[in-house]
């Protein structure tokens, strides 16, 4: 346990028992102040809960690290199987169906009346899974962009590509002049980035019909980004390693990958990934499909949701909207956790009014990212996005180890999801 | 009479007393979760509509549907024949090593026995997902000090994570980390054998040779089998170094092993049920092939002691 964590702790003790003296004077006194529980991850969440805290005697917040990301869903599913939920959790967009589907969320639709307008359509309706209710608010977002090595740009003669047919002759471009370097990689390690740049392409991977679920993971849209990015691997202008690895590092480190397609939290990867190079990058817009467009996909993000194991849930759902639309919440969570928030009024807000400190050379860097997020394209998630995930990893994989069919690839991806909802009973069309 | 019976009642009792403590936990922390992961196994999640929203999911009998689902996935055979030639790598080469080793520190000659136990054993310490991040650096070209000393040389440079070098990969850092493990077992087996035998063995005159082969390792058998044994449990439930190495490569799936892919079932796409089955099997394929091994090795004792 830190000492932030004690502190919050104590901050709780003490505020319980300040108001348990003072007892009288409220009409639940005899009830004490309402605790809730909330399962997070994000950096730095105590220093923004003891806000609220502070703020708020009678609704006391415990932010508790139990684990992240997929773990944490997993974690939550089995709590709620016991009735022992947290009040409150973090989640990401992607995981919200396959939570909703266990039952572990409520719908607080009620609770949080008017909080959309605070959004962008695309991440309000990934919250909403298309229907009537609302499982969760939106906390950050990751809208993808063009991130590219500025010096090495200039000094190769290269133009910042603004389509993706640019983007491929830029590739092309490259290799003719440098073969010992390359514009990026393809990377099957992470279906986050392939998810948004299809969301780029306008794909809709899961929607409902009725009391039937469409998957089309091998849409048009989806295959023409399969092709886009095959057809790349296949003339082997872009490399076909994955990311993250100590190798990816030293080639971005190095100058040996020039570009990454990436999301606004970028920054703060390629500070640890390639350190010797700040201030040598500069973020654009997604190349786009359509000359002249502006839309883009999003690559990670959370939300905050409330589940139904929660004892009073509009206390909950209070903290969550405070959380997530309240000024002082987002200017203490961008501070404290780095996040990009999700909140459109906070994303042209003080606290990003200073570009990242290893894009120091960009100081419009958060008005750019401002602006490509308007264009964020929705997202439509399932029941099963995890399946399709590590599909994904396997069936690119082989494909980007071969250079073969991207295409196959992709209806693996579509089988492996489809048979997987069908064999657990969901009325699946395709 | 009374007196008799009193005597003869209280000792009856006392053992299974005695047995009270480890029985109970056997059953708390062994036999409940194995019986409720059988029990998992023969359940599964039935969705009804959309799946979302309350009683939308429901925990229904399954029958053995989990487990001929799981034997008929081409996936977990080709999980077990992938694990089946990285065993026949690992197994001969890490004990084979083992053996040399604590036959070579057994000998009279050598010298600094205690800082070359320590040395090669110390692997052993590393944990494996530890030991797998530090060779999956190791095997990265562009990282690579070896790649790089092979450059400079002007040699071809070998890619360790593709193809079947994968396996020699793999098997690499499963041989360095038990290899120290198994030697200490069997060297101290060897510390073990009365120094008589070895005069009479002199006074014969047999060499050093000789009597390594015909006189230590015959002697060890016991703990060469049992090094085996866990060898072979350790092989089949591998799981630590592909899924460290796995980000590094295109080359290894998400179920390269059949131990990645009952993780996979059950903690990626959320379904325990036929996790479960496919852990049941693995279990039971270790259980009689382990076994099965411990039964042939006693029944080839006992021929040796009867003739």
């Amino acid at each position: 346990m830190n000492h932030r964590t004690v502190a919050v702790l104590a901050a709780t003790v003490f505020s319980s028992v300040a108001l348990a003296g003072c007892g009288g004077s409220s009409d639940d006194s005899s009830s004490g102040p309402v605790n809730l529980t909330y399962w997070a991850w994000a950096p730095g969440m105590d220093e923004v809960v003891a806000l609220w805290n502070d703020a708020n005697p009678d609704i006391q917040v415990t932010v508790k690290k139990q684990a992240s990301g997929d773990d944490l869903v997993t974690k939550t599913i089995t709590a709620a199987k016991a009735g022992n939920a947290p009040d409150l959790m973090q989640a990401e967009y992607q995981a919200l169906p396959t939570l909703v589907s266990n039952d572990v969320l409520a719908d607080i639709s009620d609770q949080v009346a008017g909080a959309e307008d605070a959004f962008a359509p695309g991440l309000w309706q990934q919250v909403t899974l298309g229907t009537d209710a609302v499982y969760a608010l939106p906390q950050d977002s990751g809208p993808l962009m063009f991130y590219y090595r500025a010096d090495l740009f200039e000094e190769y003669g290269l133009t910042v590509p603004t389509t993706w047919d640019e983007f491929a002759d830029t590739a092309r471009a490259l290799k003719e002049t440098e073969p010992g370097k390359v514009l990026t990689t393809f990377s099957a390690n992470d279906a986050g980035l392939f998810a948004g740049l299809a969301q780029q392409a306008g794909a809709q991977w899961w929607t409902t019909e009725g009391e039937q679920w469409k998957v089309a993971i091998d849409d048009e849209a989806t295959g023409r980004v399969a092709d886009f990015w095959g057809g790349l691997v296949a003339e082997g202008v872009i490399d076909n390693q994955p990311m993250y690895t100590p190798a990816w590092n030293n080639a971005l480190n190095t100058g040996e990958q020039l570009a990454w397609v990436s999301a606004v939290w970028a920054p703060g990867t390629l500070t640890t990934a390639a350190p010797d190079t700040a201030g040598k990058w500069a973020m654009a817009p997604l190349p786009q499909w359509n000359a002249g467009e502006n839309v883009t996909g999003s690559w990670g993000g959370s939300t905050t949701a409330v589940t139904n194991d929660a004892r009073d849930k509009d206390a909950a759902a209070a903290f969550a909207t405070w959380l997530n639309t309240d000024p002082e919440a987002l200017t203490a969570l961008v501070r404290a956790g780095g996040i990009y928030p999700a909140a459109t009024a906070a994303q042209s807000g003080e606290a990003l009014a200073e570009a990242p400190e290893f894009f120091a050379n960009q100081p419009d860097f958060y008005v750019t990212a401002a602006e490509i997020a308007e264009g964020t394209a929705p997202a439509a998630w399932g029941p099963n996005t995890n399946v399709a995930y590590a599909t994904f990893n396997d069936a690119f994989g082989e494909a980007a180890r071969t250079r073969g069919d991207f295409r196959a690839a992709l209806t693996t991806m579509q089988r492996a999801t489809a048979d997987d909802m069908t064999g657990h009973g969901f009325q699946v069309i395709e | 009479m009374r007196k008799h019976r009193a005597a003869h009642g209280a000792p009856r009792r006392a053992p299974y007393l005695f047995l009270l403590p480890a029985g109970l936990l056997f059953a708390l922390f062994f036999a409940l979760p194995i019986g409720y992961a059988g029990y998992l196994s023969l359940r599964k999640i039935e969705v009804k509509g959309l799946g979302l929203g309350s009683g939308a999911r429901s925990e229904v009998w399954a029958g053995f549907s989990n487990y001929t689902d799981a034997l008929t996935d081409p996936v977990l055979l080709d999980g077990a024949l992938r694990v089946l030639v990285y065993g026949l790598i690992v197994v001969p080469l890490m004990l084979g090593l083992a053996l040399l080793f604590a036959l070579m520190l057994d000998s009279d000659r050598v010298r600094g026995r205690a800082f070359t136990r320590l040395a090669i054993f110390l692997p052993y310490a590393v944990p494996g997902v530890i030991a797998a991040l530090l060779w999956g650096f190791l095997y990265l070209p562009s990282v690579s000090p070896l790649h790089y000393t092979l450059d400079a040389l002007g040699l071809p440079q070998p890619d360790l994570l593709s193809g079947g070098a994968l396996y020699v990969a793999l098997s690499n850092i499963a041989v360095w980390g038990g290899t120290g493990f198994n030697m200490i077992v069997i060297y101290t087996a060897l510390r073990a054998i009365p120094a008589e035998v070895y005069e009479a063995a002199r006074l014969d005159g047999c060499s050093q040779w000789q009597i390594a082969w015909r006189i230590k390792i015959p002697m060890v058998a016991p703990s060469l089998v049992l090094t085996f044994f866990f060898s072979v449990i350790a092989t089949l439930q591998v799981f630590n170094e592909p899924t460290t190495l796995r980000p590094l490569t295109n080359s290894l799936s998400t179920t390269w092993s059949p131990m990645m892919k009952v993780y996979q079932d059950a903690f990626v796409a959320g379904d325990i049920h036929s996790g479960a089955a496919t852990a049941v099997i693995i279990a039971v394929v270790t259980f009689a092939l382990s076994f099965g091994f411990l039964r042939l090795a006693g029944a080839r004792t006992r021929r040796e002691e009867n003739r």
